[in-house]
Formats: structure tokens, sequence, C-alpha cells
């Protein structure tokens, strides 16, 4: 049994990192194809990808989206929870179900959706469209997070709060929001995650100032080539590095 | 006024803004699409007819059809293959890795998770391609003679759609395995059973939650999924949301693509009739 299961282990490990390792290594090709055999190393794509202004300004728009869209999808998502988790409301049940439903439709129909109604009003595709659609999206999951998180005791503390005189906003900020730090820092960077590298909505819903994902996969029509290796690396990279950072800081102090 | 009255309304107002924001720009987005469904699009004109013409015509035009069909059969297959491959690991990892090890092992699992998406289909493109690395490596030991097509075909998406939710489906049932009491499996085996019987009859119908949570979440997410199936299937046999696209791109038919979203929409609807029973999301 042990040996299967090692067996195993190294099998299935293998079909996971194999295009992850494959994307890396022929990043550094020299030759203009990214296929064997390898022939470099170089950092040459690196420069090139780099030196892009258009993938630069994607990357700067994408991080722009990003952080915004998850603050706000963390700030509406933050209050629901707190509103749902304390009272029992008429109607709680409907408005949890309104709240996490976005999270059970494709993004596909979301964007088909948003792209008609803005097209009625004459909105313009842009980022803004694309941010109000990925706030969409993140609302669900912060608010999942965090409802699940809110336990009693928070309640409990929430409540001894106000009994002392703390005003609402003083409960929130004060009393709420630290005791849930933990969650409230998943819930941003999946959601920054999530907006960061989401595809269709910012296809459908920009025109003229792209998103990464958007700028990588007009890059694919090009055909293969090592440069789309180094920019798909380098976000590879900086997502690790932020996860790693997570690791280490918040969810290891969470534990003890 | 009571106490209880003003905590009601602190409490409604708190949830109101999210309310606000998912109706205005989902719930009102997705009616206006259900109308516009029941719409046709006469040379650029969207005309309200009330019909259903274009269902309709989803059923009959064997091209719109045969997308419905694709989209199942690549899903269905899809969430099938990751389970079985997703199982077996998450079980490993909960119960042959050293516990110590177990926390960095399952976010190895899951780490092409933070590749981005598009890049990660790209990459599949090249590990599968004519000149790619699994030819190169199954000609160099003598499996075949010539590089066989797998690009842009329907194995293609299968693969890179696997890849994907293998990483998804272990998260969801190693979380539901660690939850198991050990008491479980000591009870069946002091009471007799092998310890294939053991996995088989006591430990596998226990995890149904986590299974069928990240099943329906790949349901979700493969049937939806358009980059997938457009980077490593190609042209060859369409996907609904690649018909979708396809409507919208071409001749900008809104009233289509939006029929084409409702009935994906249903079809989410069923897988999740189907799983619900077993669906704990909140504890996954």
């Amino acid at each position: 049994m042990r040996i299967l299961s090692w067996a195993y282990l190294a099998a299935i490990f293998v079909f996971i990192f194999l295009p992850v390792v494959v994307l890396v290594l022929f990043s550094f090709q020299d030759s203009r194809l990214p296929i064997p055999p390898f022939d470099g190393p170089t950092l040459k794509w690196y420069a090139t990808v780099l030196a892009d202004r258009n993938m630069m300004e994607a990357l700067a728009n994408s991080l722009l989206v990003a952080l915004i869209s998850a603050a706000i999808a963390l700030l509406l998502g933050f209050f629901a929870a707190q509103g749902l988790s304390r009272v029992k409301l008429p109607g709680s049940v409907l408005m949890r179900g309104v709240l996490i439903a976005p999270m059970t439709v494709s993004y596909l129909i979301i964007a088909l959706g948003l792209l008609t109604v803005f097209n009625n009003l004459g909105f313009r595709p842009s980022l803004w469209t694309t941010g109000i659609g990925h706030v969409v999206i993140n609302v669900p999951l912060c608010f999942a997070i965090l409802f699940a998180a809110m336990g009693d005791h928070q309640k409990n503390a929430e409540r001894a709060a106000r009994d002392l005189g703390a005003s609402e906003l003083q409960v929130v900020f004060l009393v709420s929001a630290p005791m849930l730090k933990p969650a409230l820092l998943a819930a941003y960077f999946l959601a920054v995650t999530f907006s960061w590298d989401e595809f269709i909505i910012a296809f459908l819903l920009t025109r003229f100032d792209v998103t990464l994902p958007v700028e990588i996969w007009s890059m694919l029509r090009s055909g293969l080539s090592p440069a789309t290796n180094a920019i798909g690396s380098l976000v590879f990279l900086v997502s690790i590095a932020i996860l790693i950072i997570l690791e280490l800081t918040v969810f290891r102090k969470s534990k003890s | 006024m009571t106490i209880e009255h003003q905590e009601r309304r602190r409490a409604f107002g708190f949830v109101t803004p999210a309310l606000i924001w998912t109706c205005a720009f989902f719930l009102v987005p997705f009616a206006v699409m259900v109308l516009l469904s029941l719409a046709h699009l006469e040379g650029r004109e969207i005309i309200q007819t009330y019909d259903l013409d274009n269902y309709v015509k989803i059923f009959t035009e064997p091209s719109l059809f045969k997308g419905i069909v694709v989209s199942l059969e690549i899903t269905l297959i899809v969430t099938v293959i990751s389970i079985l491959l997703a199982w077996p690991l998450a079980w490993i990892i909960a119960t042959q890795v050293p516990q110590r090890y177990q926390r960095l092992a399952i976010m190895l699992a899951v780490l092409p998770f933070w590749t981005s998406y598009v890049v990660r289909s790209y990459a599949w493109a090249l590990v599968l391609g004519q000149n790619g690395v699994v030819m190169q490596a199954l000609i160099g030991i003598g499996i075949l003679d010539e590089p066989i097509q797998i690009m842009a075909t329907r194995a293609a998406t299968i693969i890179g759609f696997v890849h994907f939710f293998v990483m998804l489906l272990t998260l969801t049932i190693y979380s539901n395995l660690i939850q198991l009491s050990p008491n479980y499996a000591r009870a069946a085996a002091d009471l007799g059973a092998s310890g294939w019987n053991t996995l088989r009859l006591v430990i596998l119908p226990l995890t149904l939650p986590g299974i069928m949570t990240g099943a329906f979440l790949t349901f979700v997410l493969c049937i939806g999924d358009y980059i997938t199936p457009q980077i490593l299937g190609g042209n060859n046999e369409l996907t609904m949301p690649q018909l979708i696209m396809l409507q919208l791109g071409r001749r900008g038919d809104f009233p289509m693509a939006s029929a084409l979203s409702v009935i994906l929409m249903m079809l989410v609807t069923l897988a999740y009739a189907a799983t619900a029973r077993w669906l704990k999301m909140e504890r996954v």
C-alpha cells in the first residue's frame, strides 16, 4: 500500500506540474519557438516582455481593477455578513440566496448580462465596467467567507461593546473587524486573485484599456512564443510570492 | 420602538448595499437577458417578439443542438475522471503523508492554481502540441513512431480541464477527509472489516459531501468555460460558451446568445438539484 501510494503520488504530481515546468523552462528558450529541444538559458524574453508598453499597461490596469474591486467587494460582503449574522431578519434565507447566487452562475453569463445592460444604457466598455463585474463575482465570495467566520463569541463581544456605549461604526471597525482579521485578509486576497486572473468579463467589458489576461489572450493569437512563457512565469512568480508571504504572516499567526 | 426593532433595522441597513449591488448588476441584467432571449435579430435591429423561436431553433438546428451535447459530454467525462484521480490523491495526503508535511503536500498539489488561467491552457497547448514535450518523450522511448494529433481535439480540452479540476476536487475531498474521526475506521476494523472494505464501505460514503461539492463546482465551471475549449479544443466541435461567443462576435446576435445562456443556466440548475442534498458549501 505504501509503495503504491507513493508511486501514485509521484505520477499525479508529474501530471500536475508538467505544464508549469514546461511553461517556466521554455521561458528561458533561446530560439523563437518554446518547444524541445531546450537551447537556453537566456533572459531575453523577459526583457522583451518588460519592455512591452501594452503588456505593462495591461498589468497596471489589472492590478488597479483587482485591488479596488476586491476592496469594494470586501466592504459590501463584510457589511452583509455583519447584518445577516447578528439577528434573524424576515427573509434572511432569501437574502443569503440572492447574495450567493452569482457564485453559481458562469462568468460568461454574468458578463453577457452586464454587456447587454451597459449597451442599452450607452455605457462604453472600460475598466470601470469590468470592475463592476468583478465586484459582482467577488461579493458572494467575501460574504461566504466572512459569514462562516462570524461566531457566537464575536456576537457577544459586539454586544458588550454596544452595552458599554460604543457607536455602531465603532463596533464594526474597532471590535468586529480586528476579530475577523485573518478571514478579512483571506477574503481580500482571494478576491484580488479572482479579479486579477479573470478573463471573460474583462474580455467582453473592456475595449481599449485591457487587463493582463486579455492582453495575454491577444498575444496567443500570434502563435507560440517564449515571450508568452515569460509573462506567464512572471505572473506565476508574483502569485507564489504573495502566497508565501501570506502563509508566513497571516495564517501562521492565526493558527498559533 | 423596541430594541429588537432597532437591531433589525440596523442589520437590514448593513445588508442593503450588497443587496442593491447584486440586484442592479446581477439580477436585473439576468432578467434583461431572459427577456432578450425572447427577441429576434432582424438585420441589425433587435425586435422584441416574446416568442420562443430562439429556443426552438437551438433544439432543431443541429449545429446549435450539438453544442449542448458536446458541452454535456465533455463536462461529464471531465467530472468523472477528475473525481477518480483526485480521490486517491486526497486520501494519500490525508492518511499516508506524515501530519507535519500535509499542509505542504496539499499546497504543492494545488500550486498550479496560481498560474493565470489563460496561461495554463496555453502551457498545455505547448505540452500537447505535435512537437511538444509529451510527443517527443513518447517517440523518444519508442512508444510512438510519429506524433499523433491531440491538440485541437476533444482530448486536449479534457486533459486541460482535468488538470484544473483534479486540483479543485483534491481540496474539497481532502478537507472532507480530515474532518472524519479516525474512530470510523477503527470501529470498522474492530468489527472485522478488511482495509479495502473499510475504505470502500465506510470512508468513501463519508466523503460524498466533499465529492459532490467538488463535482458541482466542476460542473458549473467546466460547462461555462470558454478559454480551455477555445485554446485546446479549437474550432472542430464547439461547446456552448464557444457558440455564445460566436453569436456575439460574428453577428452581434444578442438574443440567440441570451437564449443559449439561459439554457446553460438551466443545465447548471439541474446539476444543483442533482447534488443539492450533499452540498455543504460553507464547510469546505
